[in-house]
């Protein structure tokens, strides 16, 4: 019976694919990416569960271990890109084109 | 549920990759312990020991590697199924190293800047505020770049060693992080460097999940992340495969967009500009091999068995990938965006090669031709963008380096040395005789014939010729075009810049007079083990 937690985490998935299409700020645009992150973790270990062995469940450790590490180098690029425009969209970041 | 074994780890075998960590991590400590002054000199020299010592140490495990060299299936899976340390993964362990001691030294220099790194003084002082100033005017300066390349360097070494899933996905971030942040440390043009390193930044985190997804999928299909385990249960299952071409779909697409392969390339014009160009010369050699390498093991090893499911995607990406970055180079007015947009057309031509390789089941003879071709070209690509990069280094003015075209017009005419080896270097690139890149695209088409891809040849040969309109385009800008006086001027390097030009240019010419030696050392490399 994991069907319903896969479905649950294409859907998880599917909204933070969504949501950094659409949203603008760069720090919600990263948090969808986490979002995207953590419905990949829900289904390593339905898988786990599926399948009757560990890897899953280790793999999720070591997803959690690179998203943490992403959070530090993600934010510290985003601060300063806040701290020099006084803002945050991905829109206003646009001096490099064509 | 069975329980998780106390890891073996052959450490003789993966100790050159341990020695480039180790040694970044020694250069994280330097910076914490050491004071301001002596860190340059400390930084450079533990950075240049740690990558010429894991490259010796690769070489020693090489001829170690088997006594019985005549067997194509050379090498031994290590670290219990994660790393297949065979002939493909150290020659490109080796190239990888190559190319970090050449990167390490244009990182190190310090004479086009006027005594300090190319790298930001102080990365969290804003541009143009009093503070950046101070720390201009002070000296400072961001040490922590060697750290940060070794970083990238131990993590394209871990990638295309890969044969679990795990492994590529950790490895996939180990360099991936470093060369995020080094984007954004320009001394000049900062908010053009931050700009890249965000964009950089976001689409890889972007791609990244959709790769883990797919991860995850395929481990739902195959209850396993081992190649070898992949493997299995691909060619033995006879269950529905929704899974199983979801999640190659996902994986193959966070591949290709470290490769900047069309359509996840948009991210290369913008980063490659943006970045400063030692770490794009880095990137665009470094990221490729290693990348390149990680994806062919994975189809050939893990996805051999349905190759001819997934053969017409990499088809279409490959024609695609060479004709929109030869088409929109033609239109590029700045240098180092159409150096970008030249390194996705040659991922396009490198897939060609990916294609040339028929592992269908039992290893072959043409299999060793494809995994040869694809590594040739890729040394020598990575030889003359290397040098290419770094001649854009040179070209000055007031504000640092002039990129756009119009300030190379007339370069010809002050400086014949400079604009001439970029000249070859560019025709290297375009494929012309007496250059490597002649060589690199002829056994790359050779190998995709011998697979009977002769219609993807014959897009590739048509492509090849209106790629050599922009080469050319930038060789009569610099030396036909009317020069006014822009300012422009070729900056006197230090050896170290000089050193990485002369090795690029004379790899690139050597690889074309005579590259037997190294076709011959590429046939004894072998296949890529199971």
């Amino acid at each position: 019976m994991t069907t319903p937690f896969i479905a649950l985490s294409a859907i998880l998935f599917s909204i933070g694919a969504i949501g950094v299409l659409i949203r603008r700020n760069a720090i919600v645009v990263f948090m969808c990416v986490e979002l995207m992150l953590n419905a990949t973790n829900l289904s390593l270990i339905t898988f786990a569960r599926t399948n009757g062995n560990l890897e899953g469940q280790v793999a999720a450790f070591f997803v959690m271990v690179v998203a943490a590490a992403e959070v530090v180098v993600g934010l510290a690029i985003i601060m300063t890109i806040f701290r020099t425009r006084r803002s945050a969209s991905v829109d206003d970041a646009s001096l490099l084109k064509y | 549920m069975n329980t998780i074994p106390t890891p073996q780890i052959d450490y003789f075998q993966v100790a050159p990759m341990l020695i480039v960590l180790g040694a970044a991590v020694i250069g994280v400590l330097a910076e914490a312990i050491l004071p301001r002054r002596q860190r340059y000199l400390a930084q450079v020299a533990i950075s240049f020991v740690g990558l010429l010592s894991a490259l010796v140490m690769a070489v020693f495990v090489f001829k170690r590697l088997d006594p019985n060299s005549l067997s194509p299936k050379r090498g031994q899976v290590v670290a219990m199924g994660s790393l297949a340390i065979d002939g493909p993964t150290l020659f490109t362990w080796a190239l990888v190293l190559i190319f970090g001691l050449l990167a390490l030294m244009i990182f190190a220099e310090r004479h086009l800047e006027g005594g300090v790194l190319a790298f930001a003084g102080q990365a969290a002082a804003m541009p143009g505020t009093e503070a950046e100033r101070e720390a201009s005017s002070r000296g400072l300066e961001h040490t922590e770049v060697f750290p940060l390349l070794l970083f990238a360097v131990g993590g394209m070494m871990m990638f295309p060693a890969s044969t679990d899933m795990l492994a590529l996905f950790v490895a996939l971030e180990v360099f991936s992080l470093p060369l995020y942040l080094l984007c954004g440390l320009a001394r000049r043009r900062r908010l053009l460097s931050q700009e890249a390193a965000l964009k950089y930044f976001l689409l890889g985190a972007f791609s990244s999940a959709f790769f883990v997804y797919g991860i995850s999928l395929v481990y739902g299909f195959a209850g396993s992340m081992s190649y070898a385990g992949i493997a299995q249960a691909v060619a033995g299952s006879s269950d529905s495969k929704v899974l199983l071409y979801g999640g190659l779909g996902l994986m193959v697409a966070g591949l290709l967009f470290k490769v900047g392969a069309v359509p996840f390339h948009n991210w290369t014009p913008d980063v490659y500009q943006g970045a400063p160009t030692a770490v794009t010369a880095f990137m665009a050699a470094g990221t490729k091999v290693a990348a390149f390498v990680a994806l062919l093991r994975l189809m050939y090893v893990a996805f051999g068995a349905i190759h001819v499911n997934w053969a017409p995607m990499i088809w279409i990406v490959a024609i695609l990938t060479m004709v929109i970055g030869s088409v929109v180079a033609v239109a590029q007015t700045d240098v180092k965006r159409l150096l970008a947009y030249s390194s996705v057309a040659h991922a396009g031509f490198i897939l060609v090669g990916l294609l040339g390789i028929r592992a269908l089941g039992e290893v072959g003879p043409q299999d060793a031709d494809g995994v040869t071709a694809v590594l040739f070209y890729l040394t020598t690509y990575g030889f003359m963008t290397l040098a290419a990069f770094t001649i854009v280094t040179l070209v000055r003015d007031a504000n640092g380096e002039a990129t756009s075209m119009k300030h190379w017009a007339g370069l010809g005419k002050k400086s014949p040395l400079l604009a001439g080896v970029f000249a070859f270097l560019l025709l290297a690139m375009a494929g012309l005789p007496l250059t490597s890149g002649f060589t690199g695209k002829w056994v790359v088409f050779a190998a995709a014939m011998s697979a009977g891809a002769w219609p993807l040849v014959v897009v590739a040969v048509l492509i090849s010729v209106v790629a050599l309109v922009f080469y050319i385009r930038i060789i009569v800008v610099m030396f036909f075009a009317d020069s006014e006086d822009n300012g422009v001027s070729v900056a006197i390097p230090s050896p170290l810049t000089s050193t990485v030009i002369m090795i690029g240019t004379a790899v690139t010419l050597a690889l074309g007079l005579i590259p037997g030696p190294l076709l011959d050392l590429l046939s004894r490399v072998g296949v890529f083990i199971r």
